[in-house]
């Protein structure tokens, strides 16, 4: 079992280090010229207003909100969907419980209009 | 006979035993036979991609009634390696105020995260990556490693068409997300492991006949995890310019060119080992070669749809995206989910051709059922749009005639 984990390990190594590498030799070749100009903050040829890090709406926290219970869900559900081969019926039905709680968090959402895009 | 039946798998065999024979302890051995097929594996998906790139404009070409590439090479097949070559010796603009750590990993991190995708994926019945027991969720996982990467860039880059566009990608890709994972509980359901080697054996009927409406959902949501067009909002060049990689020139925006080709190829491979039986095939088990060439063509298969929706469909409206995804295909997905497990366990008894034939009518019920619930939505849909203009909802008022951001 740690043989899989390491060969994991290993490629994850390998897979940050190859395109790390790549751009470390393509920084050599290029040239650097920088000048103030060219290297002012692109936007429509005019100069930037105010700090870049602007405030950001609201919906965006809701949206993050609604997938964080989906997701969390979704691992406790994960278990139950790899044993459900060898689950008596009650079991199957006491997972479709839970998940009809969802849906019931989901329809709560809706109608509070979190779902909504402005 | 033993090499023209499995080529790969032969040259993995030789390869281990010619290590073992230097003596060296079996800990070391494996260590380097897996340094060995890590860097050979990411090595040619990441060549792959060139291939990819002059595939997918090449077929871009042909719908738009062009030629596509056609002057580097027979067939313009070079034109990719020439442009690679221009992009290596390009100059690095980073802009002035850039988070310097954050704004170089960007990049090397979206790579990392795509090819570390292939660690897991089974490519014939002898060859694969290694077989994790948690292989399924270990690619959901990964794959969402990516998002981190779209936050760093568009956060680092210090320009506001970046942050806006890493913001909606981010609220893009966190969405589609949920269906995607829920629909991903039904072929695990049906083959009982997470293991994707054991995902491809369970599959004595391939997925996609037992649970079209899972499949259905699943590759909706991974072309929006690929940000692909009609989900290309992220791109969106007439507003946002390009997204969250707006700053980046150079091999550092190629990076990013590169992670999106491999991601939209990889998640068709996904699609194709999970619901289309992988490498399954006639002889596929004796004949292991033919394994990979039967997942190669449907992988194909699945990617040249992506790249036909990509051609052929206009891009959506970032409201009509998100309600296509918690009003639509999370609900389906959680009645799917339901419905299959209750259905599972009443058919448990039977055969499995009557179960399978049970699993396709309740998905193609469930799918009737959806088409004519939003058609009825569809219609009732001026009323709903008068009630949230009249500030119905906690969360209206703010920006009534906003721009949407």
């Amino acid at each position: 079992m740690l043989g899989n984990w390491l060969y994991i390990g290993i490629f994850a190594l390998v897979a940050l280090l190859m395109p790390a590498v790549t751009i470390f030799i393509a920084g050599i070749l290029a040239p650097k010229k920088p000048d103030p100009i060219k290297n002012s903050t692109y936007e429509c040829g005019i100069e930037t207003v105010g700090p870049s890090w602007t405030q950001i709406k609201i919906q965006y926290y809701v949206f993050a909100l609604v997938f964080l219970i989906f997701d969390v869900e979704a691992v406790l559900l994960f278990p139950w969907a790899v044993a459900y081969n060898f689950l008596p019926i009650y079991a199957i039905l006491e997972g479709v419980i839970f998940l009809l709680i969802l849906v019931v968090g989901l329809i709560y959402a809706w109608r509070k209009g979190a779902l909504e895009w402005f | 006979m033993d090499f023209l039946r499995d080529p790969f798998g032969f040259v993995i065999n030789w390869y281990v035993g010619l290590l073992s024979q230097f003596g060296l302890p079996p800990e070391v051995v494996e260590v380097i036979a897996s340094l060995t097929g890590a860097l050979v594996l990411a090595t040619g998906a990441m060549l792959f991609v060139v291939f990819l790139i002059w595939y997918e404009r090449k077929l871009i070409g042909r719908i738009q009634d062009r030629f596509g590439p056609n002057r580097v090479g027979p067939w313009g097949i070079f034109q990719p390696i020439a442009d690679m070559l221009k992009i290596f010796t390009k100059e690095y603009i980073t802009p002035d105020g850039a988070e310097k750590f954050t704004y170089n990993l960007a990049p090397i991190l979206a790579v990392a995260a795509v090819l570390l995708l292939w660690s897991v994926l089974p490519l014939s019945v002898t060859v694969f990556g290694t077989d994790l027991n948690v292989g399924f969720l270990f690619l959901i996982a990964v794959g969402a490693l990516g998002e981190v990467s779209y936050i760093l860039a568009g956060w680092s880059s210090n320009n506001k068409y970046a942050l806006l566009g890493a913001l909606r990608l981010v609220a893009q890709l966190i969405s589609y997300e949920v269906p995607l994972v829920l629909s991903a509980l039904v072929p695990v359901m049906l083959a009982g492991t997470l293991s994707v080697v054991g995902l491809v054996q369970a599959q004595e009927i391939w997925f996609i006949v037992t649970a079209p409406a899972a499949a259905l959902i699943f590759f909706i949501a991974s072309i929006a995890e690929i940000g692909r067009s009609p989900f290309d909002l992220v791109e969106a060049e007439s507003e946002l310019v390009a997204g969250y990689n707006i700053e980046y020139s150079g091999l550092k925006f190629g990076m990013f060119y590169v992670a999106e080709f491999l991601h939209a190829f990889t998640v068709s491979m996904i699609f194709a080992v999970v619901f289309l039986g992988g490498w399954r095939g006639p002889a596929a088990e004796q004949v292991p070669i033919l394994g990979f060439v039967y997942l190669m063509l449907k992988t194909f298969v699945v990617y040249f749809v992506t790249i036909l929706f990509r051609g052929t469909l206009p891009r959506f409206r970032i409201d009509q995206m998100m309600n296509l995804n918690w009003k639509v295909l999370t609900p389906l997905s959680l009645a799917l989910v339901m419905v299959m497990a209750v259905v599972g366990g009443l058919t448990r008894d039977l055969p499995l051709f009557w179960q399978a034939a049970a699993y396709l009518a309740v998905n193609i019920i469930l799918l009737v059922i959806a088409d004519q619930l939003i058609r009825l939505f569809q219609r009732k849909k001026p009323k709903q749009a008068l009630a949230i203009r009249g500030g119905h909802g906690a969360l209206t008022t703010s920006t009534k005639y906003g721009t949407g951001e």
